[in-house]
């Protein structure tokens, strides 16, 4: 399959990039990994009339690690995460993620920054940048801004940026409590995609109380969102497996569920329940290893 | 469309040229290049036939344009052989049945060779997650995990010979 003719340029830096983008308006698109683009431009999909490839600009690639966050460039590649020592410590959720994105073939080109803004309904990343509080960094025509990742997703394939804008990277901000995350993802059988994410991280006290709480969900409507009911539910209680059960019923409810030929609404909710309820259970026993065990063995 | 130059070396040989930037990267290597092992089997980027190392890591080279690998190092099937010597990884798909119709198996020994970059002691569990993004219709892929073992026996004794000799 041949896509469309298009012209191509390969900028060495962020603000030659805004301008070509600029120059050329609706008819211009970013390329990064192209492992969603490409596929489309293939099908026809897309038949933009200039591709600019930021794949050639140092400063947009890379982990940086600071005193209180992360901030990985937007063309870093999954696979780059994957392997990075700097997020296994802080981050185990970014390479546990990582590692069921497509396939290793897959993971070598499709960026984290290019996932976030294609904002496919059934991506990862989404989810895990919406429970780790991500912030995200926009470069465009009228200057620099930042989006929090609760904000950034917007409709199907929508997100929060104008035309014209580059996603240039993204903050994970560091948990200051004793904290535990996890990623449970139900994968389509054929495409590998997410049929439903669930993205988790606990903070617990010293008392066993959760103080921070956050769970992203992808896969179940037409953008990823926090499970705000679910959250509230455990907010400053004491974590218990029946207390945890009963948050994941609530997980999803404020989602206008999808329905396609793999998982109907239903099923889709039910998915949505059983993996939070997983997400949530690991996200604590990796919070607080003994107190969490205790408990799920008395159950 | 104004075509673009590119040069990258491929199996260790530069080659320069003018392309369309629409000119996908297999096309370039199977047409312009004329090195048709790389295959085409789905053109949806599922399948991995198409695989390829760019700069050292597998890829599906039905989903990069040409221009992209401008300036890259790429090795295709045909780069894996020292001349007529097959590599271990071939030398494995031969001695264990690895293929049957063959058409996937340019990929796949691409994507093994990268396994075993990074890993020279996999699991078997950790040789079918590596070639997740490889698909093939024809063995049920049991003789092709053994296949790969098979290869990571021969490179193991293989280094241990080296090792010895320089003792
Ligand atoms: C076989 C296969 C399996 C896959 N499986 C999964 C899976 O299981 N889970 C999953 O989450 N994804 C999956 N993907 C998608 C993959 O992760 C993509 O790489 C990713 O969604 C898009 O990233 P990219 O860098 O390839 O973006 P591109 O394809 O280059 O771009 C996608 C879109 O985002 C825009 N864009 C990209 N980067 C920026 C930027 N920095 N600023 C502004 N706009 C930008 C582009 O203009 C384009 O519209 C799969 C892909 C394939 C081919
Ligand atoms: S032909 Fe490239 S993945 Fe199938
Ligand atoms: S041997 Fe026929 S597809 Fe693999």
């Amino acid at each position: 399959m041949i896509p469309e003719a298009f012209e191509y340029a390969a900028p060495a830096a962020i603000a030659e990039a805004i301008d070509l983008l600029a120059s050329r308006g609706d008819d211009a698109k970013v390329l990064a990994g192209g492992h969603s683009l490409i596929p489309m431009m293939k099908l026809r999909l897309a038949s933009p009339g200039v591709l600019v490839d930021i794949g050639r600009i140092p400063e947009l690639r890379g982990i940086r690690v600071h005193s209180d966050m992360v901030t990985i460039g937007a063309t870093t590649t999954h696979a780059q995460i994957e392997q990075s020592g700097d997020l296994r410590d802080r981050f185990p959720i970014m390479a546990e993620t990582a590692t069921v994105i497509g396939d290793p073939l897959v993971r070598h080109r499709g960026t984290f920054g290019g996932s976030l803004a294609h904002a496919d309904p059934a991506a990862d990343w989404p989810a895990v940048a919406l429970a780790l509080n991500a912030t995200i960094h926009a470069t465009g025509p009228s200057g620099d801004r930042t989006i929090a990742a609760r904000e950034f997703f917007i409709d199907l394939f929508t997100s929060a940026l104008e035309p014209g804008e580059l996603l240039t990277a993204v903050d994970l901000p560091y948990p200051t409590l004793s904290t535990g995350m996890a990623y449970e993802k139900f994968a389509h059988p054929a495409s590998g995609y997410a049929v439903i994410g669930i993205a988790a991280v606990i903070g617990v006290d010293a008392d066993g109380i959760c103080r921070d709480c956050r769970v992203g969900i992808t896969g179940a409507g037409a953008k990823a969102t926090r499970a705000d009911a679910a959250e509230m539910t455990l907010l400053g209680e004491l974590l218990t497996g029946e207390r945890i059960r009963q948050a994941s019923g609530h997980a999803g409810a404020e989602i206008d569920l999808l329905s396609d030929l793999v998982a109907s609404e239903r099923y889709r909710a039910h998915l949505v329940a059983v993996l939070t309820a997983r997400a949530l259970r690991t996200a604590w026993e990796r919070a607080r290893p003994l107190a969490a065990k205790n408990d799920w063995y008395a159950d | 469309m104004a075509k673009h130059s590119v040069s990258m070396t491929v199996n260790g040989q530069l080659h320069e040229g003018a392309v369309e930037p629409r000119l996908l990267l297999v096309h370039y290597l199977r047409d312009n290049l004329g090195l048709t092992g790389t295959h085409i089997g789905c053109d949806t980027s599922q399948c991995g036939a198409c695989a390829i190392l760019l700069d050292g890591e597998a890829v599906k080279s039905c989903t990069l344009f040409a221009v992209q690998a401008e300036g890259a190092n790429l090795t295709t099937i045909e780069g894996i052989a020292a001349g007529e010597r097959l590599h271990p990884i071939q030398e494995g798909f031969h001695a264990e049945h690895g293929l049957q119709c063959g058409y996937c198996t340019p990929g796949m020994v691409i994507a093994a060779y990268d396994l075993l970059q990074g890993n020279p002691d996999p699991t078997d569990a950790e040789i079918r997650h590596a070639l997740h993004g490889n698909i093939c219709r024809c063995t049920g892929y049991q003789h092709i995990v053994k296949a790969i073992q098979h290869a990571v026996a021969t490179l193991r004794t293989r280094d241990a010979a080296v090792v010895g000799s320089a003792r």
